[in-house]
């Protein structure tokens, strides 16, 4: 790890202890870390669309906390709410023992914020967009100068510092926008899609940058509809569908206890996916039929492919993999997250 | 072997730290909009040539060509139409009041559809300690700035054309910059209300800015217009600051009670507008 990265973990860690959070009685993560963010019956309706319904979960300091979710599913909406730029219609929420609807400005200073939308100042150069965005904390420039330096290591962007905004790849913008919310040194980051629309090289760099912030001790609330990217980050999450929580748990609890330790896809060409399921009963745990694709849940996902063949069926494709997100998902919805 | 010889030849920088977040939170309360406002005037440094260039080439070019030319032909023929006073002088605060408030129409038009629609740069400040009001008053801020450092240095090419034979023709370019404001607020406020563009700026330059320019008694008194146009005056801030920057300019003479009308015009309108530019901020920022 670079220099500045180091110093950076480490002024994260200080801060993440020297943080003052109210003690939750809710909190059924860990007893022993202070719950940093609590939210209780929190709805959120536009006109006769409910985007939040009636929602509660507390996130623990140090905690990376996901909301997964299909778009339109009030993940944004919840983001909103809990950086105090959306008014809640019902419930109650605490970040920092705080309400952000009569705190914001105490609230977000709290905060780093990563907009699923970058609103980086184009007309200004890389390293200026840290500088100004620190001056709105009310940062001195003997502070700011030295910590933009150390954000565009961090974000590897050192090389980028005088270039305009606009000369950046989606994913240099992206590692700029997550750079610029650490201006501040946030206890807690929230994400918002944070690598929608990036390859998957991008992608992975950003994991890498994330999860070094993770060990450093900052609490990280993250949406995303990506199951792979949940699982990465994740210590724990929400299911969210249609403004509700489906599920809680960790990736591995929510798998474990709503799907199949595997999973054989099995392809018979878009004509025959919908009616071969009657010729799979009794092949594994459960079936689930989709437009393209047959799925079947099953303990042991290599002996349903042999019963498959047994039978004498003979699909286009197989693939046996371990059970992820987006089965648990399926299951608990009856769709998928891409839907 | 000294002391000094034992110390280390460097010594390690103390770690960076920020102050705490309720540092932030309380001097972002009480310095917010100069926060933002430092914000867009480093936005416009970058064209800060052409912000300089505007404001001095604009009124060079308009000066000359009414002073040397168009003055020439209007003194001969009609001296007393304006007032005793020489066409110059006559349209030379008229066109730095025009000058500001076109100004204006351009500062706070475009630009506030780039931060809430195109580029959204009001939304990065808003995930930060500052809250929306602040935004709006910090790019207010930054724009009334700029109003008055170009009205500046219009007025000193008017000065330098011998256009202010008055010692208070300095206050032109304060009244100038209140007059920016009065006509530039409200439409602020109308274009932070707007969520698509279909040409309504362009509307507002043709049929608003325009009229305005040419009917408020910017290039003859207004009283010669017709009266079936002459209200086009009267809601103008154009003309409301023209005829306020004449009593400063070359003290035309002119009743204490419209003076005060023309004051209370422009500061009425100008605090109206920022009035609902903040609501319309709030609105759209924090639903």
């Amino acid at each position: 790890m670079s220099v500045g990265a180091t110093s950076l973990l480490r002024v994260h860690n200080e801060a993440t202890r020297s943080a003052t959070p109210t003690e939750s009685s809710q909190t059924s993560f860990d007893m022993n870390r202070p719950t940093v963010i609590s939210a209780q019956n929190l709805t959120k309706t536009y006109g006769d669309l409910t985007a939040v319904d009636n929602i509660s979960f507390d996130v623990p300091a140090g905690e990376s906390f996901g909301l997964l979710g299909p778009n339109g599913a009030g993940k944004s909406t919840t983001m909103k709410m809990i950086g105090g730029v959306s008014q809640r219609t019902s419930g109650s929420l605490a970040i920092m023992g705080l309400d952000p609807e009569s705190h914001g400005p105490e609230v977000r200073a709290h905060l780093g914020v990563v907009p699923q939308q970058d609103n980086l100042d184009e007309e200004l150069k890389v390293r200026e967009n840290l500088i100004v965005y620190g001056r709105y904390f009310g940062l001195p420039m003997s502070y700011l100068k030295p910590k933009a330096d150390e954000l565009l290591e961090f974000a590897q962007l050192t090389d980028k510092a005088n270039s305009k905004v606009d000369a950046l790849s989606g994913g240099m913008k992206r590692r700029l926008t997550i750079a610029r919310s650490l201006i501040n040194e946030p206890r807690i980051l929230l994400l918002d899609e944070p690598t929608t629309g990036l390859d998957p090289q991008a992608r992975h760099i950003l994991w890498d940058r994330l999860f070094r912030l993770k060990e450093s001790g900052v609490t990280l609330i993250l949406t995303t509809h990506y199951m792979d990217e949940a699982e990465q980050l994740c210590d724990r999450l929400i299911v969210v569908d249609k403004g509700k929580i489906m599920a809680e748990g960790s990736p591995a609890t929510l798998i474990r206890e709503h799907s199949s330790r595997e999973v054989l896809e099995l392809r018979f060409g878009s004509e025959r996916n919908a009616t071969i399921g009657v010729e799979l009963q009794g092949i594994g745990e459960r079936l689930e039929t989709l437009p393209d694709r047959v799925l079947i849940y099953a303990h042991d996902g290599e002996a349903a492919l042999e019963q498959v063949t047994a039978r004498g069926l003979r699909p286009m494709t197989s693939l046996v993999r371990r059970s992820s997100l987006e089965d648990v998902f399926l299951r608990l919805t009856g769709r998928s997250l891409v839907d | 072997m000294t002391d000094s010889a034992n110390k280390p030849l460097t010594t390690a920088a103390p770690p960076l730290r920020a102050h705490s977040p309720e540092v932030s939170a309380a001097r972002a309360r009480r310095w917010g909009s100069f926060f933002y406002a430092e914000q867009v005037l480093r936005v416009m440094r970058n064209y800060g040539w052409s912000v300089i260039l505007y404001s001095v080439g604009q009124p060079v070019a308009y000066l000359f060509a009414m002073g040397v030319g168009l003055a020439s032909l209007v003194d001969a023929n009609s001296e007393a139409a304006f007032g005793g006073v020489s066409y110059l002088e006559f349209v030379a605060p008229a066109l730095l009041v025009s000058a500001a408030v076109m100004t204006a129409s351009g500062e706070f038009s475009y630009p506030i559809m780039d931060g809430f629609k195109w580029r959204r740069v009001f939304y990065g400040p808003h995930a930060s300690p500052l809250i929306p009001q602040q935004i709006a008053s910090g790019h207010i801020m930054a724009s009334t700035l700029r109003f008055l450092l170009q009205s500046v240095v219009y007025f000193l090419v008017v000065a330098m054309f011998g256009a202010s034979p008055s010692p208070w023709g300095w206050v032109s370019a304060i009244v100038a910059t209140v007059a920016a404001l009065s006509f530039g607020l409200p439409l602020m406020a109308y274009a932070a209300s707007i969520k698509q563009d279909k040409g309504q700026f362009a509307l507002v330059q043709r049929f608003i800015v325009m009229p305005l320019f040419l009917f408020s008694g910017t290039f003859f008194p207004l009283d010669s217009l017709p009266l079936a146009v002459r209200w086009i005056g009267w809601i103008s801030p154009v003309w409301h600051g023209t005829e306020l920057g004449r009593v400063f300019t070359y003290g035309m003479d002119q009743s204490p009670v419209l003076t005060i009308i023309h004051v209370v015009f422009l500061v009425a309108t100008a605090t109206g507008g920022w009035v609902l530019v903040r609501r319309q901020f709030v609105k759209r920022m924090g639903s």
